[in-house]
């Protein structure tokens, strides 16, 4: 113990001065622990999976490469890949813009409840998403029900599952709230003096908005599309259920060269592929957002928001957010009525009986089975990788994002900030082999390891704690600091008085992401889980995966139970305040 | 803020900290006591129990006290590692070879069998409780891997809905291409789905190499759907189950309508589905078990073997799997003898063939159907 405690103190000894002393050290210290994170979880593992990979071919390492320019459905599906997610981006930004100045610029009743519902659908695993849109949309669906009662029709006339739209519908679905709370947490706290002076010098409402608003959040608006679009380029489930065989990602493919196939170069290469567009696209970004961030005086919220006036913008403000809601959470109500109901087709017709059976039978272990575990032990093992998560991507985050901003211009800022993001941009499947070679010797032998769940999942929230963190941090005025500094405070210090408070909400949003992450991450999970730990999203699919009526509706049943701890815990966090911060 | 306000946030935040740092702590606590076995006073008595490392996919099950069993008569403590789908766990057992993360693979299947093989990430074990197992079960002369169970792929039909319709179900796979039958099956894509490749398989297995394609042609002029996976097709399109879709027929499980009587919402004392269990039109899928190459343990990897082909797990199996037994003695649970129907011959195809042919097979398959 006290070899240690004396280690600790020589240690201190060293970086005391690096935290206090010259800005350099400083700035490599703050990206110590965020780049050995990366690299030993994310850069290893991936590396060396590519290494097996392409030394499991027979022909060397260019064939791959060969391979995939010669085969033109390859090509296809890049481009369809490409395709589909600039055009779900566009539409989700469409969808998402006004609602981020809504809950911006106006004091709305029940705002918080309406983030949170909005935020829902981001954690559904896409089996429950696609059950929601069944219940809505599909052949029994509500909707389908509707139109046959009002025109009297034999068959269901809307068709959703296997078509393009139904991808398109889902990717606004699952990403319109990043739109909402990332561009609507930097506009909520944007000077609202800026515009009224364009007002005051002649401008009309569209110039203003045109001239000052968009420029200003520019920031902002590139940070949620392309988190927007690397999510939607990524994407894997609902390429594969909604869309249907004909419609495969890049994503999909590579699981299917990698599992169905176990072409494991061809696979690589359409890894490294769908890695490098990542890569160009985080690049463009980072010039281009070098460009765009500028100093700004944040106001608080209480200070730029204002009441809706008149009944015209009331009308249009209320319709557009009952759209908003309409898209976002009918899925969810339809979803919650057939967990409580029974459907029985009929000569006449459709049945419903409600029941609570389903959420009753959630807590019988009818065979004994080994790897049953109730409903609230599945909720506390899925909050518990939650809150891990949450912990270690903002402590991660946030020295990350703060040597970013700090020297936005240094070349290694310019190197690590597009290196990043790429974890997002990275096949899940590829990652999950990467772990199996790559961290399997003692002490790092996390294989069977339940901490690989928390790992992997900070893996994906990391990036967008970054990405929450950049524009708050990046639009401190530096002067604050450096009178601050100039008053005597130390580094620490400034950081606590003077950062912490200007970011605090973005640090919440940061923390609401990470959480919602991992509640409903399936995929990592299911690839590394220890069957005695099943996170809620996994306990769903063992549900949904077998027959028998029983089993489908304990699939729903635990479906809304997600739902609800999701919501329940965005509002818990929305409202956990920490002294002053948060509060801005 | 006056001053007092701020004290008191202040305090807060560090209660906070401190109530959210315990509820941490204690999550980790709990997380990694109960994984390593916990040598209590009664069995340090004995010795200490030995680490068996089991790695399977996602649908293994078995029933808390016949595990027990086993542990309790090896002095074992069995941790199983699931890794996903059976395609991804077993590319997992390929890939950590040379550091095995297991010493016993069970799951894999007929047609992931030639890749495991050839992959020689199993060591043989000639087990004597194979004399049991019929041969047509034992797909490995060398016993690399053993058979402990099957399943079959068969068509599934809505009863409601032909006898409502006054229509025979169909009895062979001929009878799908018929006018009658237009618009009324749902299937799975073989590139993405288990059962998909068997009923793609079962086709091969019927209509023969450039055969299959040409029933495939015909099948998609008579209005197949095809979507990702079984959960799409059961859940979603198929009209007999739970979702109430709108397809009467669906590519399922011979077993599919006896857990619909088990898992079935209200008491039923028949299922609302059945099974076409006609010659040739179901593929018989059968998972086996094996040693892994660089075990720890060869003696106690044997005696998990011996037990997976053992009567108790055998008639442990189906009510937790959805899958049959191998070993003829076993007996199947009363439900099973009274709704479950087994096809008497299913359509062959080998796993040499699955393993040589099956990325062309998939390959013309998706330019008939989906193009």
């Amino acid at each position: 113990m006290r070899s240690l405690a004396a280690r600790l103190k020589s240690v201190a000894k060293h970086v005391a001065p690096m935290l206090r002393g010259d800005k350099g050290s400083r700035y490599w210290l703050l990206w110590a622990a965020p780049l050995a994170f990366l690299g030993l979880f994310y850069f290893y593992p991936l590396l060396k999976i590519t290494a097996v990979s392409f030394g499991r071919g027979q022909s060397g390492v260019v064939a791959p490469f060969v391979e995939f320019l010669a085969t033109p459905s390859l090509w296809k599906i890049l481009g369809f890949t490409i395709w589909q997610a600039a055009l779900s981006t566009g539409l989700t930004l469409l969808f998402g813009l006004p609602g981020a100045y809504l809950l911006a610029r106006y004091h709305l009743p029940g705002r918080n409840l309406i983030l949170a519902m909005t935020g829902v659908s981001f954690v559904l695993p896409t089996l429950v998403v696609a059950a929601a849109f069944n219940a809505l949309l599909g052949p029994r669906g509500w909707v389908n029900l509707l139109l046959m009662q009002l025109f009297s029709l034999n068959q269901p006339p809307l068709h959703f599952v296997n078509t393009f739209g139904a991808i398109l519908v889902a990717h606004v679905f699952y990403n319109t709230t990043i739109i909402l709370r990332v561009v609507g947490d930097f506009w909520a706290h944007l000077d609202p003096r800026l515009g009224q002076a364009a007002r005051v010098l002649g401008a009309n409402g569209w110039q203003t908005l045109r001239r000052v608003t968009l420029p200003l959040l520019a920031p902002a608006i590139v940070s949620a599309a392309l988190l927007v679009f690397i999510f939607d380029f990524t994407s894997f489930g609902v390429a594969l259920v909604l869309g249907g065989p004909r419609f495969a990602t890049l994503e999909v493919e590579i699981y299917n060269q990698t599992v169905s196939l176990f072409n494991l170069p061809l696979a690589a290469v359409l890894s490294l592929i769908q890695l490098g567009c990542t890569l160009t696209l985080m690049v463009m970004y980072t010039r281009l957002n070098a460009r765009l961030a500028r100093p700004l005086s944040l106001r608080p919220r209480a200070y730029t928001q204002h009441r809706l006036i008149g009944w015209r913008r009331q009308l249009l403000a209320w319709s557009y957010l009952a759209a908003l809601l309409g898209l976002l959470t009918l899925p969810l109500v339809g979803l919650a009525t057939r967990s409580l109901a029974r459907i029985e087709l009929l000569p006449t017709g459709i049945a419903f009986h409600p029941t609570l059976e389903y959420y009753r039978e959630l807590t019988v272990n009818r065979f004994n089975a080994l790897f049953y575990v109730s409903p609230l032990t599945s909720v506390a093992i899925s909050l518990g990788y939650a809150l891990t998560t949450v912990a270690l991507a903002l402590v991660l985050g946030l020295p990350a994002a703060w040597a970013l901003t700090n020297r936005r211009q240094a070349a290694s800022s310019q190197v690590f900030e597009p290196l990043l993001m790429l974890p997002l941009g990275t096949s899940a499947v590829t990652l999950g082999l990467g772990f199996i070679v790559a961290l399997d010797r003692p002490p790092l032998d996390l294989r069977a390891s339940p901490l690989l769940i928390p790992l992997a999942h900070t893996l994906v929230a990391f990036p967008f704690v970054v990405r929450s963190l950049t524009p708050a941090l990046s639009s401190i005025k530096p002067r604050l600091r450096q009178a601050a500094a100039l008053l005597g405070a130390n580094p620490a210090q400034v950081f606590r008085f003077i950062d912490l408070p200007l970011i605090g909400r973005a640090l919440f949003v940061a923390a609401i992401f990470a959480f919602t992450i991992s509640l409903g991450e399936f995929g990592a999970t299911a690839l590394v889980a220890r069957p005695e730990y099943p996170t809620l999203p996994v306990m769903i699919y063992r549900f949904i995966s077998q027959p028998g009526a029983m089993n489908y509706g304990k699939a729903l049943a635990l479906s809304v139970i997600l739902s609800m701890i999701t919501a329940a815990g965005m509002l818990a966090i929305e409202r956990f305040r920490i002294a002053d911060i948060g509060e801005f | 803020m006056n001053p007092k306000s701020i004290r008191f946030t202040k305090r807060n935040f560090g209660l906070r900290c401190v109530g959210a740092g315990i509820f941490l702590c204690l999550w980790l606590a709990a997380c990694t006591s109960a994984s390593p076995a916990p040598v209590t006073t009664q069995s340090a008595v004995t010795a200490k129990p030995r680490l068996l490392r089991v790695m399977t996919h996602d649908s293994f099950a078995i029933s808390a006290e016949v595990l027990a069993a086993f542990e309790a008569e090896n002095n074992a403590k069995v941790q199983f590692v699931k890794s996903g789908d059976l395609g991804s766990a077993l590319n997992k057992a390929i890939l950590s070879r040379d550091n095995p993360l297991a010493d016993v693979f069970y799951g894999v299947d007929n047609t992931f069998l030639s890749r495991a093989l050839n992959e020689g990430i199993f060591e043989a074990y000639p087990s004597l409780m194979l004399a049991g197992i019929p041969d047509e079960f034992k797909l490995d002369v060398e016993a690399r891997v053993l058979p402990v169970d099957y399943g079959d792929v068969c068509l599934n039909y809505d009863k409601a809905y032909f006898a409502q319709k006054k229509l025979p179900p169909p009895a062979t796979l001929e009878d799908l291409i018929k006018p009658e039958y237009k618009s009324l099956l749902v299937v799975e894509n073989p590139a993405t789905s288990s059962p998909g490749l068997a009923f793609l398989l079962a086709t091969i297995g019927n209509y023969g190499e450039p055969g299959y394609l040409e029933y495939w042609k015909k099948l998609a002029l008579n209005d197949v759907l095809v979507v990702d996976g079984w959960e799409t097709a059961y859940n979603s399109e198929f009209s007999g189950s739970a979702g109430k879709g709108l397809r009467p027929i669906v590519v399922s499980y011979s077993s599919s309508p006896a857990f619909e009587v088990i898992y079935s919402q209200t008491p039923v004392d028949q299922p609302p589905t059945a099974a076409i269990v006609a010659p040739k039109t179901c593929f018989r899928q059968i998972e086996f078990v094996g040693i892994l190459k660089g075990n720890q343990n060869r003696a106690l990897a044997e005696k998990w073997v011996d037990f997976m082909l053992s009567i108790t797990f055998q008639e442990d199996m189906p009510l937790q799997m959805f899958v049959f037994p191998v070993n003829p003695q076993a007996q199947l649970a009363e439900v099973f003898t009274k709704f479950l129907a087994q096809p008497t011959e299913t359509a062959q195809v080998s796993s040499q063939d699955i393993a040589a042919r099956r990325e062309t097979w998939l390959k013309a398959w998706t330019e008939v159907v989906l193009r």
